[in-house]
């Protein structure tokens, strides 16, 4: 455009262009850093890559791996053997193992750590690390791969597990060369544990662990192009703090996200200040008390009344660290049709992803809300409180009008809704829940009061079942002071059973409560509601008077656990405190409830959440409380 | 639906065009073109991505894409601020007595002949996409034997480069 360049701009541009690359490798693009400055605090030591692995989960801090061997791996668990730092818990099943660090990640705040060989070992991981990829858990998930020279060549148990985990993982990587591996390692729990948590993927090859290398700590990590962003935008805030300030019917509307930027303390400062009512989440149950009077339930298909309903009359609502799923939304049309949304995310693609934001707040949930209470106090300073005192009358006549409930069975089976309410009561608000998928989790969300966040842990977004033994069983790992009660459900309890060994010979007495109605519950009331009560394939045999197989009190014994059999209503209570008594191995207590109870209140899938149902055939009649 | 161009940085290593790749199909949006290739760092590649989607989609895509670790900077190229260009490579029956006709049509198109046997010639064109829709036609009386394109490659115009851009950024969030 303006003729040839000057020899001088020529040189200009060469510096320009030398200052990008040294930027560039300052930011870590392309390796080539040379760790200048700081001296490693540990090593250079001369090891194997197999050492390389132990050692650098060591200095990471992790406490606890749930892993099995096998093949690919074994070279690790030599080295792992003489660990003072690492203590391995063998487990029956990698799926158990995955869950496991899940559930010990959500029950500690800290990334869960599972183990696996190569090819069977490691794909029997792929439902942990979708599960933890749905709900957002910090997990660090390392493999062992055939050696280097044979990937590709369909080896003996090789599996692409990079491939397979691509669309499941926050980030995953393949190690070739033992001298990545601190770094690659440092850089994976990085990733697990920072902005949106989720699981990473390590896959090591055994020429790797095999071969010498070099150990060193602390790691540069080179991770040019992640930079979560956790300082929310402050003009943001001051709109968000208006909106709430000056809306007649606003809800805050509270999500995992929550729990997992551990922002439980602050958001209670929240909703004192801004008075409005609050909904949590399945993901979020625990991270405002139940007994909290603002505190309206939970919303979604199986939400309560008074929540949903909310949700759908509200002027303003306030999504924190939540995500519009269709479980909460239904029909995504009708949601919250009349409401400003203001949501507030970690993630920026969550926002607008399916409900357009009139505030996007991108930011970690503990900054957004820091910095929202003191904009809120001002604008009340300024302007006074709002009057949602209308607002509240209409609420709480829902509350009245639609309250917790359910009724008694009539076959003489026990009623599930009683026996997971009395387990909630008795063991109280220290202890931590563990849930399956199907009916059981959705009455042990409904029918047990949380009262602190981490105190609820269950499978929301992947619906895993068999999630609630081996998720049990990380958890009290490690939360060993606390009681831990998997509430599971028979169809769920026989997919992950057998992690029962596990806790046996660890000493990890969890207690188990088997909701066992003999039947795919869930999928039996949607036969019952949706396909005119034909039974397709969901009996299963596990009492009711016709087999039982297994009989779960033997299977129970058969683990070195303590089995207990609840037939009567009378009997329960007595079989929650003796579960709870024990605490030197495990206890199954096996209730036979009811097949025909529900869950309820429904909103039908892909129907408004106005036509939710309180129970079967009953609607709240709307128009009449407008 | 209206296209969109986007040109992704991201580290040169291995499988990272699976990644950006499989995001797309597994969000379900459709891919156009795709080109990728060196740039002039060494450790950074440069993808051109063309899309049909809707702008909030493509919102959606583009937060998406962010996500991937190994994503370093994506800018969308507006087509009035850019240059597109395809390559194109075309085998045409040509024999003594079409040979002429041919070579009217790739003077006037600014292409080039690149190989020559007695009965066909491959022909070199490049330019934007309608340039080289409007060849294929010229060119189609003829007998077209094989096609063989590439994905769009875009620049954005004047002094600024978008490692600089994805450096402004880097440098704020430091």
């Amino acid at each position: 455009m303006t003729g040839t360049p000057t020899p001088a701009q020529i040189a200009a541009r060469a510096e320009a262009r030398d200052q990008v690359r040294t930027e560039l490798r300052s930011r870590g693009v392309g390796g080539k850093t040379e760790p200048e400055a700081a001296a490693p605090r540990v090593g250079p030591e001369e090891v194997t890559g197999a050492q390389s692995i132990v050692r650098s989960l060591e200095e990471v801090g992790v406490e606890v791996v749930f892993g099995i061997p096998g093949g690919a791996i074994l070279p690790t668990y030599d080295p792992l053997m003489d660990s003072a730092k690492l203590r391995h818990i063998l487990v029956r099943h990698e799926q158990g193992g995955g869950h496991a660090a899940s559930g010990y990640a959500h029950a500690t705040g800290k990334v869960g750590v599972t183990m696996a060989t190569s090819g069977p070992g490691a794909t029997n991981l792929v439902t942990p690390i979708a599960d933890a990829h749905m709900d957002s858990i910090p997990l660090v998930a390392i493999t062992g791969q055939v050696a280097a020279a044979a990937i590709g060549t369909d080896a003996f148990q090789e599996a692409d597990i990079v491939g397979i985990t691509l669309p499941i993982t926050k980030h995953n990587f393949l190690v070739t060369d033992p001298a990545d591996i601190p770094r690659t390692i440092a850089e994976a729990f990085h990733i697990a544990s920072t902005g949106r948590p989720g699981p990473v993927l390590v896959d090591i090859a055994k020429s790797a662990m095999q071969s010498r290398t070099t150990f060193s700590w602390p790691q540069e990590m080179q991770l040019p192009g992640y930079h979560p962003v956790t300082k929310p935008h402050s003009k943001q805030i001051r709109e968000a703090a208006k909106l709430l300030a000056t809306a007649k019917r606003p809800v805050l509307y509270v999500g995992g996200g929550i729990i997992r930027s551990g922002a439980a303390d602050l958001l209670r400062k929240l909703v004192d200040l801004s008075g409005a009512p609050v909904v949590t989440t399945l993901m979020a149950r625990g991270a405002v008390p139940d007994s909290h009077p603002q505190h309206l339930g939970m919303p979604g298909m199986h939400g309560t009344v008074p929540a949903v309903a909310a949700l759908q009359k509200a002027d303003l609502v306030f999504a924190l660290g939540a995500r519009f799923d269709d479980r909460v939304t239904g029909k995504l049309s009708s949601f919250a049709p009349l409401a400003t949304i203001i949501h507030a995310d970690i993630d920026p693609a969550e926002i607008g992803k399916n409900r357009e934001a009139d505030v996007p707040i991108v930011g970690d949930l503990r900054e957004v809300i820091g910095d929202l209470l003191p904009e809120l106090a001002g604008e009340h300073e300024a302007h006074g409180k709002p009057d949602i005192e209308g607002w509240w009358r209409q609420l709480d006549e829902w509350r009245r009008t639609y309250p917790r409930g359910y009724t008694e069975p009539e076959d003489g089976h026990l009623s599930p809704q009683h026996v997971i309410q009395r387990l909630g009561e008795l063991t109280g608000p220290d202890g931590i829940y563990v849930a399956g998928v199907g009916q059981h989790q959705m009455w042990a969300a409904q029918f047990i009061s949380y009262e602190r966040p981490n105190s609820w842990i269950n499978s929301g977004g992947l619906g895993t079942m068999g999630y609630s033994v081996p998720a049990a069983m990380g958890a009290k790992v490690g939360m060993p002071d606390r009681t831990v009660w998997a509430v599971d459900g028979d169809g769920c309890f026989q997919m992950t059973n057998q992690e029962l060994a596990t806790c046996t010979i660890n000493d990890i007495p969890i207690k188990v409560a088997v909701i066992n109605n003999s039947s795919l519950g869930m999928v039996r009331q949607w036969q019952t509601l949706f396909y005119e009560s034909r039974y397709s394939n969901t009996d299963l045999h596990t009492g009711h008077g016709t087999m039982r197989v297994p009989d779960f009190v033997k299977l129970a014994d058969a683990y070195g656990c303590e089995g207990i059999r609840v037939e009567r209503a009378s009997e329960v209570d007595a079989a929650i405190k003796r579960a709870n008594e024990v605490d030197d191995r495990p206890v199954v207590v096996d209730f036979t409830v009811s097949r025909d109870a529900m869950v309820w209140p429904m909103v039908a899938a892909g129907v408004s959440n106005d036509d939710i149902q309180y129970a079967r055939g009953i609607s709240p009649a709307w128009e009449r409380e407008d | 639906m209206s296209r969109h161009t986007l040109s992704v940085l991201v580290e040169n290593k291995p499988g990272v065009l699976t990644r950006v790749a499989g995001l797309f199909a597994r969000r379900a949006f459709n891919i156009h073109s795709l080109a990728v290739g060196p740039t002039e760092h060494e450790e950074i590649s440069r993808i051109t991505v063309v899309v049909d989607v809707e702008e909030h989609p493509l919102e959606q895509v583009t937060k998406q894409l962010n996500k991937l670790i190994h994503v370093i900077k994506i800018v969308e190229l507006e087509p009035e601020s850019s240059v597109h260009r395809e390559l194109l490579l075309v085998k045409v029956r040509a024999d003594a007595a079409t040979r002429s006709g041919v070579l009217e049509v790739v003077e006037m198109f600014r292409a080039r002949i690149v190989d020559v046997v007695p009965d066909s010639v491959v022909i070199e064109a490049t330019g934007p996409a309608a340039k080289l829709d409007a060849l294929l036609t010229a060119l189609e009386p003829y007998g077209v034997r094989e096609i063989v394109q590439s994905g769009t490659l875009a620049i954005g115009r004047g002094a600024r480069s978008i490692t600089d851009r994805a450096f402004d950024r880097t440098a704020r969030s430091a």
